[in-house]
């Protein structure tokens, strides 16, 4: 017989495959649609990134406000598990989260907010950490390895220190901005800049999810409890384009980098899970590119 | 030739004749070449002057005004237009005001490139038409790209002035020719405003100003007036949007029964409204009706196509604006 904790690890790993496979099959789904003219517009996949907002979603509560960015597909799926929703706004689709007008990369849902403007959110996720301060509540801000040029990154982080703000700034170093490799955007590091502002660093190279959230559970909630910014960087690889067609890395070098998904390959259950997640994501890619047009009342 | 091809060989020819410009740009380096392509071969070329920076614009554009108060001529890429406003304190406050702030004018040699405008479904952020907010600051010129200025001219206008000068390059122009998109129009130039018409400029019923980004949506409905309705409108595109310098256009303004300004912007506070204005200013005792604005809702721009397409500035927007501009009754 197995033990009742052993069942929930279980399911919990279970659920955690079904999620990382969701997303891995959804942003598979895009760039195909994409390829094949169904789409307009433009979208960043987080295909190599899907465990790091897996990692983190039963870290995080409802109460918690979560801000992304332009490679947000997996952050938003991780929350709330609505690849119909997600698909309808990046396809102008009835259902669609915000009515088609924000797309891939600008979604406004409950306590979840993304905008396309880099480094533009962390100021905004500082304000939502003051307003939450003391709530036991935390405001968590992804952001890239490159937006760490952007000035406004700065100015908040000072704040959340001075201010002791609970903001969680989780980076997603894949040593990459759109063409340019970390080496020639970044001097110095991430953890010596986050310890400029007496704000504690945490790195994560792992991608097992289990040991990543053994690691940053106790600094999570010390974030709640302490009342101090926190920033994680994950040392995480993009194994698609920037967005589509557009990568400039040998295709050799993108196909030797780590990948989750290889890794668990081998493990039980996983061809079963893999399956049903691809069929999944094309019956609703199918059901959803059949809905009507979106509607908006500001252009009725 | 494409508009994206002539630019960047103007660029290239900026580069190869001053060996002080430089051009500084997010992903500006080959292979890449730019979120746009623009800067193809142009980091090869010149590897020391033409640099990839990190995701700073505001930093960039300073930095950029700094080799311009030195004497050198900087070119800034922002890689989508909508992201000038993280540069707007650099433009305005720093770059524009020091050519006279402190009592004797100072030479800036500074362009800010913006690929600007929607109609590809990039979003709310990346779609707009910024130009508005960079009209009336005093020492900054707005330029905007045309299918029919060759941007060899138009960059070397912006050095010569000695001024800092932001750049809007509608992004759907990169893909077209560079040349009349209809030859049922003839062209000519009147400084450096191309001007577009059947025949007799001066005698037009409509006179249309649009920037380069809606000449081919103003070509349109100008064909359409035309045919359908034996309507002659003539289509006066500048190249420097501010200052707008009506004079040399007043003979082509005069004989026309009315006037339309077209543009991409949304709604309020539009270039087309200072246009307009300098127009009543010089002809209202002899303009039959005041001049017409034609722009984009006042909205967000949305994503979706069919969302967006009922934003933006159509060609059926500048049809209409015509007709209505010219009905008697
Ligand atoms: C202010 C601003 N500048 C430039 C861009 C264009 N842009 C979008 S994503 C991106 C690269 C971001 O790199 P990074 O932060 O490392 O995130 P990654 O794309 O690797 O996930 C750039 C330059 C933007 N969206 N906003």
């Amino acid at each position: 017989m197995t033990a009742p904790a052993e069942v929930a690890t279980v399911s919990r790993e279970r659920a955690d495959l079904d999620l990382l496979l969701l997303i891995r099959h959804f942003e598979l789904a895009l760039l195909d649609l994409f390829a094949r003219g169904e789409l307009n517009g433009t979208t960043h996949t987080c295909l190599g990134q899907e465990y790091v907002p897996v990692a983190l979603t039963p870290l995080l509560v409802a109460e918690d406000h979560v801000f992304s960015n332009h490679r947000g597909h997996g952050h938003y799926l991780a929350r709330f598990r609505d690849p119909e929703g997600l698909l309808a706004e990046i396809m102008g689709r009835e259902g669609a989260v915000c009515s088609g007008v924000g797309g891939s990369q600008h979604i406004l849902r409950d306590r979840y907010l993304s905008t396309g403007v880099q480094g533009e959110s962390l100021p905004v996720a500082a304000g939502a950490a003051l307003h939450l301060r003391g709530s036991g509540a935390l405001a968590c801000v992804y952001i890239g390895d490159g937006t760490w040029g952007e000035g406004s990154v700065y100015e908040a982080l000072n704040l959340a220190s001075l201010w002791n703000l609970p903001l969680l700034v989780v980076v997603e170093n894949n040593g990459i901005a759109q063409s340019t490799p970390i080496a020639r955007q970044l001097a110095g590091t991430i953890r010596d800049r986050a310890h400029a502002f007496a704000i504690r660093h945490h790195e994560i190279t792992s991608t097992h999810i289990p040991d990543i959230r053994a690691q940053i559970g106790p600094l999570i909630e010390s974030v709640r409890t302490d009342s101090r910014p926190l920033v994680l960087e994950f040392a995480t690889h993009r194994l698609g384009p920037h967005s589509k067609g557009d990568d400039t890395r040998p295709a050799s070098l993108v196909r030797g980098l780590p990948d989750w998904y290889r890794d668990l390959s081998g493990a039980d259950g996983f061809t079963e899970a893999d399956r049903a997640a691809r069929e999944l994501v094309a019956g609703i890619v199918r059901e959803v590119a059949a809905r009507p047009l979106s509607r908006w009342s500001a252009c009725a | 030739m494409r508009v994206a091809e002539n630019l960047n060989s103007a660029l290239h020819e900026l580069l190869a004749r001053d060996p002080k410009a430089y051009l500084l740009g997010e992903d500006v380096l080959d292979p890449y070449g730019g979120a746009f392509k623009i800067t193809r071969g142009l980091s090869t070329r010149f590897p020391d002057r033409v640099l990839a920076t990190p995701i700073s614009e505001s930093g960039i554009t300073g930095l950029a005004a700094g080799l311009a108060l030195c004497g050198d001529t900087a070119v800034v890429e922002i890689m989508f237009g909508d992201f000038a406003a993280l540069a707007f304190d650099q433009i305005t406050n720093f770059a524009a005001k020091s050519v006279t702030m402190y009592g004797a004018r100072v030479p800036m040699r500074l362009i800010v490139r913006c690929p600007t405008g929607g109609g590809r479904g990039y979003g709310p952020t990346h779609s707009q038409s910024l130009q508005k907010h960079f009209i009336g600051v005093p020492g900054l010129a707005v330029y905007e790209m045309s299918a029919l200025h060759d941007n060899h001219t138009v960059l070397a206008a912006m050095v010569e002035s000695a001024q800092p000068c932001v750049f809007f390059e509608d992004k759907v122009l990169y893909t077209r020719q560079m040349r009349l998109s209809d030859d049922l129009f003839v062209s000519d130039m009147v400084g450096d405003v191309a001007r577009v018409y059947v025949d007799e400029p001066e005698r037009a019923d409509c006179v249309i100003i649009a920037p380069g980004g809606v000449a081919d949506r103003a070509l349109v409905a100008m064909r359409r007036l035309f045919l359908e309705r034996e309507l002659a409108c003539c289509l006066l595109v500048p190249s420097r949007l501010y200052p707008f310098d009506v004079e040399p256009l007043l003979p082509t303004l005069r004989g026309a029964r009315g006037v339309v300004v077209a543009e991409e912007s949304t709604a309020g506070g539009t270039w087309g409204a200072e246009v307009a204005h300098q127009i009543h200013h010089h002809l209202w005792s002899g303009l039959r009706r005041p001049v017409a604005l034609a722009h984009s809702a006042d909205s967000v721009i949305p994503t979706a196509a069919h969302l967006e397409r009922r934003v933006l500035l159509q060609e059926s927007t500048i049809h209409a604006s015509v007709l209505k501009v010219l009905d008697d009754r």
